[in-house]
């Protein structure tokens, strides 16, 4: 296989792990690394830089309608990506001299836990509308809109919420993932803010936790530009489709389905890091 | 009326941010396929060697050396230089928040994005410790 017909078929399955990753809310990052080291053969540290490099372009693409919407609020988004930035920039470092097995096995783990966590129900868990002292102080109450007019919210435990975050940095740069579900149940479990706010936020912070680990992975070499283009374009394609469906079909048998394949990847991942096969 | 000039504000800062992010992506994804045409048409029938991790070459993990290939039209150079646009995209956003929130008087969320901005910026000079 030339490089032409191999980048074709790169293409493809990003475009593929983009709308998936779209349509179950995983993200294509977390999608298209398995597929390029189970069933690509590509090394994983060349994998997790082209994710990587992907994360960064559907976030901001998706950012982009978020914000116009008025569900994301830039103080809190600005606040707690002082932990993500941190913790990526450290994760990113970690992976740089930690064994490519160790990182194969953590993915699997990791994907795991974020098809568990994307597949739950949403029980909304408000704060009990008191204003705490520290979210005050951080101007991090804040409103959205609703069909019935502004809903006000004020989080709580904001040094958790912190922590979290700084959490999901880690993986993020370790992994080359955005970390989307460890974000969004950092405010929506931890900080009790409203599930859409959540969402809304964590997407707008994945670009600049990405761009953190984005620096150390470019200069050790794992941004390798023959895989990375054809992977970038694909998952951002990908993505808008997934989009547009996600809008207007039911989900739901769709999710499943896909939920079994994204456990058994994750399973492939673990057993190939702890046999040492990749 | 104080409160509805500050929202108004946010709501200025919050248009011109999705404004930018979607150039950003837009002007990067673009660069990246012309770079990829260029890389294929000249290296497509070679053998693909991504099985062995031996890095992306020396000359096209920092700027200075992308902007080298990209004079000389490199396509790998060209898809870097796209690639570097998109890293770039989440970090002017932040730097465009840092004047937003100065703009706002917000001298505390000034000093919160400006570390942010230390942080990626460290990162992006190679995060030597």
């Amino acid at each position: 296989m030339n490089i032409i017909e191999f980048s074709l078929l790169v293409w493809l399955s990003s475009l593929l792990a983009g709308f998936v990753g779209s349509l179950t809310g995983l993200g294509g990052g977390i999608i298209i690394t398995p597929v390029l080291t189970l069933a690509l053969g590509v090394d994983i540290r060349y994998a997790i830089g082209a994710s990587l490099v992907s994360v960064i372009a559907t976030s901001s693409g998706a950012a982009a309608a978020y914000v116009r919407e008025g569900f994301s609020n830039i103080r809190i988004g600005m606040f707690l990506e002082i932990a993500t930035t941190l913790g990526a920039l450290g994760g990113a470092l970690l992976a740089v001299r930690i064994s490519t097995n160790a990182i194969s096995v953590i993915f699997g783990l990791a994907l795991i836990y974020s098809a568990y966590a994307s597949s739950r129900a949403r029980g909304e868990r408000r704060g009990d509308g008191r204003l705490d002292p520290l979210a005050t102080r951080l101007k991090l109450n804040g409103a959205y809109p609703t069909p019935d007019g502004p809903v006000g919210y004020r989080p709580k435990a904001v040094p958790a919420g912190f922590g979290m975050m700084a959490g999901a940095g880690v993986l993020s740069g370790l992994l080359g993932i955005g970390s989307g579900a460890v974000k969004v149940i950092a405010m929506d479990q931890a900080m009790g803010l409203p599930f859409k706010v959540s969402t809304t936020t964590s997407n707008f912070m994945i670009g600049v936790t990405a761009a953190a680990s984005a620096g150390v992975y470019l200069s050790r070499g794992y941004i390798e530009p023959g895989l990375a283009a054809p992977v970038m374009l694909g998952v951002v394609a990908g993505s808008l489709v997934g989009a547009r469906v996600l809008a207007r079909a039911k989900t739901k048998w769709l999710r499943l389905v896909f939920g079994v394949v994204i456990a058994v990847m994750a399973v492939e991942m673990i057993y190939h890091g702890v046999t040492g096969r990749l | 009326m104080a409160g509805e000039t500050k929202r108004w504000t946010d709501q200025a800062v919050e248009e011109w941010i999705g404004n930018l992010l979607r150039a950003g992506v837009t002007l990067s994804a673009a660069v990246v396929l012309f770079g990829a045409c260029v890389y294929l048409v000249r290296h497509g029938h070679e053998m693909p060697h991504y099985r062995v991790f031996v890095g992306a070459p020396r000359d096209l993990r920092n700027v200075s050396g992308v902007w080298k290939n990209v004079l000389a039209f490199k396509g790998r150079g060209i898809i870097q230089l796209g690639l570097l646009l998109l890293i770039a995209t989440p970090v002017a956003r932040v730097a465009f928040s840092v004047v937003a929130f100065a703009i706002e008087r917000d001298r505390l969320y000034v000093v919160l994005t400006l570390i942010v901005l230390t942080i990626l910026t460290y990162s992006l000079v190679g995060g030597r410790l």
